[in-house]
């Protein structure tokens, strides 16, 4: 349970490329500021993780992250396939008198193991990624996920990565796009979700699938639109309609382009967004002190 | 012998099916009497391990070789180390049952 005074935040987008990692680090620098040694940003999008292209991290420290998969002693295995029969991933097959494991197919379930009626099946380490620790040059906790290439199931790793959430400092998760399990994954570890949007139809589609993402595992949202222009009302007239607080307008600037192109947050190259993007988070805190008062009510 | 044959249809008029992993069928023909079984493929509706799945079908069935178009690694792994000869056939699943009888077939590496 995060500090009430320091909500984690972490930062979605249903759509890719809308400026989720461009944000969640232009927030930490900005928070950083106000609140030295205090913030930490963990990078969940472990499939590509990339917040360390902008805020330049020291890595101390690496450690693996390990799922259990099955080893098959072949001198006590029977050959029966009850392993295979019920196996739902088909990660485990007997081929006649050959017993095969597919361990980049295996969910770590321990089905296989569970129903051996012979105890043939233990469960040994198989490393699917790490997680990196550091900081960056102005004292921000620096985390990043990272799957190992070639293997295709993101969320022990992702739920390795959130683990190392702090309680007592201010932590911002900036998650992988989209709605899926590594999302959800990762948006569970915190207490508000900001998602950052696009003003397109693209943009608002995914949207919409993000909010009820959010509002299915009773995470409160809010929503930041990037790239914002005049004569694009659809992402507004939605968070009109739907209750949903737009905390922080970005408008389409090239500069801001040409800045995150450099490698440089928001907050690094236009220092006059600093107070913005702090009220962001103040803003974040004040939504939250009024549902716990309500609930409380209740 | 019993050879299993991937195909898209339910009989040995049925075509050979072009890949082993997603074929709806696995049709089990016994060689000397023409008998034969449909199962189900698992494989065809599986996110992934659709081969491993098919090669599980094959082998529970009892076959001792298997024909399709193709084969992908999984399969092709598990056939290997459980000595079922895999060959490339086309055709109906008759017909690639008898090029296989005849010995036309090419068997895969």
């Amino acid at each position: 349970m995060s500090e009430r005074s320091k909500p984690t935040v972490s930062v979605a987008a249903g759509k890719g490329g809308t400026g989720k990692t461009l944000f969640a680090t232009s927030l930490a620098v900005a928070l950083t500021e106000i609140h030295p040694g205090q913030v930490q940003l963990i990078d969940c999008d472990v499939e590509e993780p990339n917040a360390d292209i902008l805020l330049h991290p020291q890595i101390t420290q690496r450690a693996p992250v390990d799922v259990l998969v099955p080893q098959v002693d072949l001198d006590i295995c029977t050959r029966c396939g009850l392993c295979a029969e019920h196996c739902q991933f088909s990660a485990i097959a007997v081929i006649r008198d050959a017993v095969l494991t597919f361990p980049d197919l295996c969910a770590a379930c321990g089905v296989c193991a569970y129903v051996c009626p012979v105890d043939a099946i233990t469960e040994v380490n198989r490393q699917v990624g790490s997680v990196a620790h550091g900081s960056t040059v102005r004292g921000i906790e620096f985390v990043q996920g990272r799957l190992s290439v070639g293997d295709q199931r993101a969320t022990p790793v992702t739920r390795a990565t959130g683990s190392c959430k702090d309680d007592s400092m201010i932590t911002i998760l900036d998650a992988p796009p989209g709605t899926a399990c590594p999302m959800q994954e990762t948006i569970d570890f915190s207490d508000y979700c900001i998602l950052v949007t696009e003003p397109t139809p693209f943009g608002l589609a995914n949207l919409e699938h993000s909010v009820e993402t959010c509002r299915r595992m009773g995470i409160p949202c809010g929503v930041v639109i990037n790239r914002d222009q005049a004569g694009r009302p659809g992402v507004e007239d939605y968070c009109a309609r739907e209750g949903i607080d737009v905390l922080l307008r970005i408008p389409e600037d090239r500069e801001i382009a040409e800045a995150y192109a450099r490698g440089e947050t928001l907050a690094d190259a236009f220092p006059q967004w600093h107070d913005e993007l702090v009220r962001v988070y103040d803003d974040v805190i004040e939504v939250l002190s009024q549902v716990t008062t309500t609930s409380v009510e209740e | 012998m019993k050879v299993a044959v991937a195909s898209s249809g339910g009989d040995l008029n049925a075509p050979v099916d072009m890949r082993l992993g997603r074929c709806a069928n696995i049709i089990v023909v016994d060689t000397d009497t023409m008998d034969f079984e449909v199962y189900s493929n698992p494989g065809a509706l599986a996110g992934t391990g659709a081969g491993v799945a098919a090669a599980q079908v094959v082998a529970n069935a009892g076959a001792e070789a298997v024909v399709a178009g193709n084969f992908g690694i999984n399969s092709l792994r598990g056939f290997k180390s459980g000595g079922i000869a895999a060959y490339v056939g086309s055709g109906t699943v008759r017909q690639a049952v008898q090029a296989l009888v005849d010995g036309e077939l090419q068997p895969v590496e």
